[in-house]
């Protein structure tokens, strides 16, 4: 039983980080349409970011994580502009291979600035706690509860705000948001600098608990391209909800079974899922 | 006169065919050879490809799943005492066999969700490619893999493979049949209904075609094709690992694919050749290669999005229309 909750607390955390990094996803897969593949790479950027400012320039946790999401959001915006505007009126898989292109660039980019070998950034809060039984250190749980705040406020931008509700125009019709005197454009890279920006949060929080490498992004992007279409194409609470699935089934897989095999679950999972439902657990259009 | 009419038509491709006979005679480098060796194989693999993501609009991320089914299955024949030609078909019908199981449930599902429900599939094989030791010996893999047996024949006696020239031509003779394959394929009636899947689904339907069957079929055939360029690549590499199934080779694939021109015979090859050349040819680059050849690939896109068949022939379509203008021709005469 101590091992059982063990392993869903473990499962919980690393659901929380799919959960955030996915909505994020979510919101330029399933609302742009426009296939990222380069998502986990910019997360990857923003984890490095992280690591430069806090080792190279002393500069506190928080700021650093903050200044990283800025940075991160920019970039996004010069990523949408420069490298998936043009593809607009292309062909999906024409976005796909610039997504290709783009994430060799950041990966090798890393690479050729820190180096192939992985770092570790100091654990602000290294102090264990026990919870219920539970043996944690407070990171871990920092990581649980950033991701709570970060969905809650990601929720309420989208609903509450002009600009959340404008995103949500053009993601139901296009043409109509236009009509109506929605730019497009300034849509598009507000959410990608969104995106990009929680996906560099998700990667500093989870940093200290990991070590950052340039091909960390690799693995994680494609986790959440799973967790996008697991939850179904462009819904928030679906990548939420199959973020923590995933998180859950990679632990208890990875705890019980094998942990070599942890990855073949959680991937096994996904294509059983969709083969009993092919629109995602949430999705309702056909993508 | 037919046959007049015949080299009148074809001798483009006549010159090709001669061009790729000399190959060994003008490369006599050694790596140089092996790089266009290897090349055909993966434009084999990338014809494949084409079938399904060209021709038939799925976009199948499992594809190296299938290449590695192909590799590890003429690893493990060829290493029991099977012979090549034997192991290779096997292989390929392995790797089609496990298709269609994979099929059967990932089809349902349409564009977004098959691309990543099938690239599910691949980071599959690749995992288990790595941890299944007993069967695959991990990350290490299969070593010493045996070259494809030697062919005797009647009078000029035995053809063997030892020779890199040879492993060239037998590579290039698989491409060539791989070739003539997809062009009787898809220009018969089921490669028409390929096509017809690809551009309206529910109009396909709508006219009889049994849509999921024929995304079916298609997706065996090209998996198929992706066992047969996974077992030469055994062969020829004399060795396989888990990188055989790994995703990047995947993407390279679609890269060469679209790049290159999907849904056309000659895009996949020609995208295949010229990207390894490419990417060879930045390899002095060391670190920098991949920063470079990803800026490369986004401007590609944004500046030639139908890939190089199709600026060859936007290409070829404004000489056409220059040089009618300069004889006179009027414009709505043309074809």
């Amino acid at each position: 039983m101590e091992v059982f909750v063990q392993q869903v607390f473990n499962g919980i955390m690393l659901g929380s980080t799919y959960a955030v990094v996915a909505v994020g996803l979510t919101l330029v897969f399933g609302i742009l349409h426009i296939p990222n593949f380069a998502h986990g790479h910019f997360y990857m950027l923003g984890a490095y970011l992280t690591f430069f400012l806090v080792t190279s320039w002393k500069i506190d946790f928080w700021p650093a994580l903050v200044l990283s999401a800025v940075l991160l959001a920019l970039l996004g915006v010069l990523v949408e502009r420069i490298v998936f505007r043009p593809m607009r009126d292309q062909p999906h898989v024409n976005a796909f291979i610039s997504a290709i292109g783009t994430l060799m660039f950041l990966e090798a980019f890393v690479m050729v600035v820190w180096g192939p070998q992985g770092h570790r950034i100091p654990n602000p809060y290294p102090e264990t706690v026990n919870l219920l039984g539970v043996v944690t250190t407070q990171q871990r749980l920092l990581v649980i509860a950033a991701a709570v705040v970060l969905i809650v406020l990601l929720h309420l931008f989208i609903k509450k705000t002009v600009m959340g509700a404008t995103i949500e125009a053009v993601a139901q019709n296009r043409e109509g948001a236009m009509l109506v005197g929605i730019n497009v454009d300034r849509v598009s890279s507000v959410t990608f600098a969104v995106s990009a920006a929680t996906a560099a949060i998700a990667a500093s929080m989870v940093a200290p608990i990991f070590m950052v490498s340039p091909t960390m992004g690799a693995l994680l992007g494609m986790k959440a391209f799973i967790v996008v279409i697991l939850g179904g194409l462009g819904s928030v609470p679906g990548a939420i909800v199959g973020g923590y699935i995933l998180g859950i089934v990679e632990a208890l897989g990875g705890g019980y079974i094998s942990a070599d095999y942890k990855d073949v679950f959680a991937f096994g999972a996904l294509i059983l899922i969709l083969a009993i439902k092919p629109t995602g657990l949430f999705g309702k259009e056909v993508g | 006169m037919r046959r007049g009419q015949f080299f009148r038509e074809k001798w483009p491709y006549l010159i090709l065919l001669v061009f790729a006979l000399a190959v060994p005679a003008l490369f006599p480098s050694r790596y140089v050879l092996q790089v266009i060796t290897m090349s055909c194989v993966f434009a084999i693999a990338t014809l494949g490809l084409n079938l399904i993501l060209g021709y038939t609009g799925q976009v199948s991320l499992a594809h190296a799943g299938f290449f590695a089914i192909g590799a590890y299955g003429v690893a493990m024949m060829t290493k029991a005492g099977l012979s090549f030609w034997l192991a290779l078909p096997l292989s390929a019908l392995l790797a089609a066999a496990v298709s269609f199981f994979v099929g059967l449930p990932t089809l349902r599902t349409r564009g977004s969700y098959f691309a990543i429900a099938t690239l599910c599939f691949g980071v599959i094989v690749s995992i288990v490619a790595g941890s299944w030791f007993s069967l695959t010996g991990g990350h290490t893999g299969i070593v010493g893999i045996p070259l494809p047996n030697a062919i005797p024949f009647p009078l000029v006696g035995e053809i063997g493979f030892h020779s890199k020239a040879a492993q060239y031509y037998l590579v290039l003779g698989f491409l060539l049949l791989t070739l003539f394959v997809m062009h009787r394929l898809v220009n018969s009636v089921q490669g028409l209904s390929f096509v017809a899947v690809r551009n309206n689904e529910v109009l396909a339907g709508a006219v009889g075609i049994n849509a999921f069957a024929t995304k079916l079929l298609s997706f065996v055939i090209a998996s198929f094709f992706a066992g047969i360029a996974g077992g030469i690549y055994a062969s020829l590499m004399r060795s396989v690992s888990p990188d055989v199934a790994s995703i990047n080779l995947m993407f390279n694939w679609v890269v060469y694919l679209l790049l290159g021109g999907a849904g056309t015979l000659a895009g996949p090859v020609v995208g295949t050749l010229a990207i390894s050349a490419l990417t060879e040819s930045l390899q002095f680059l060391a670190e920098y290669n991949l920063l470079v050849f990803g800026a490369l690939l986004v401007a590609a896109m944004v500046y030639c999005p139908r890939g190089l068949v199709g600026l060859v022939e936007a290409g070829g379509k404004k000489v056409r229309v220059y040089y009618r203008r300069q004889v006179g021709v009027r414009s709505d005469l043309e074809g």
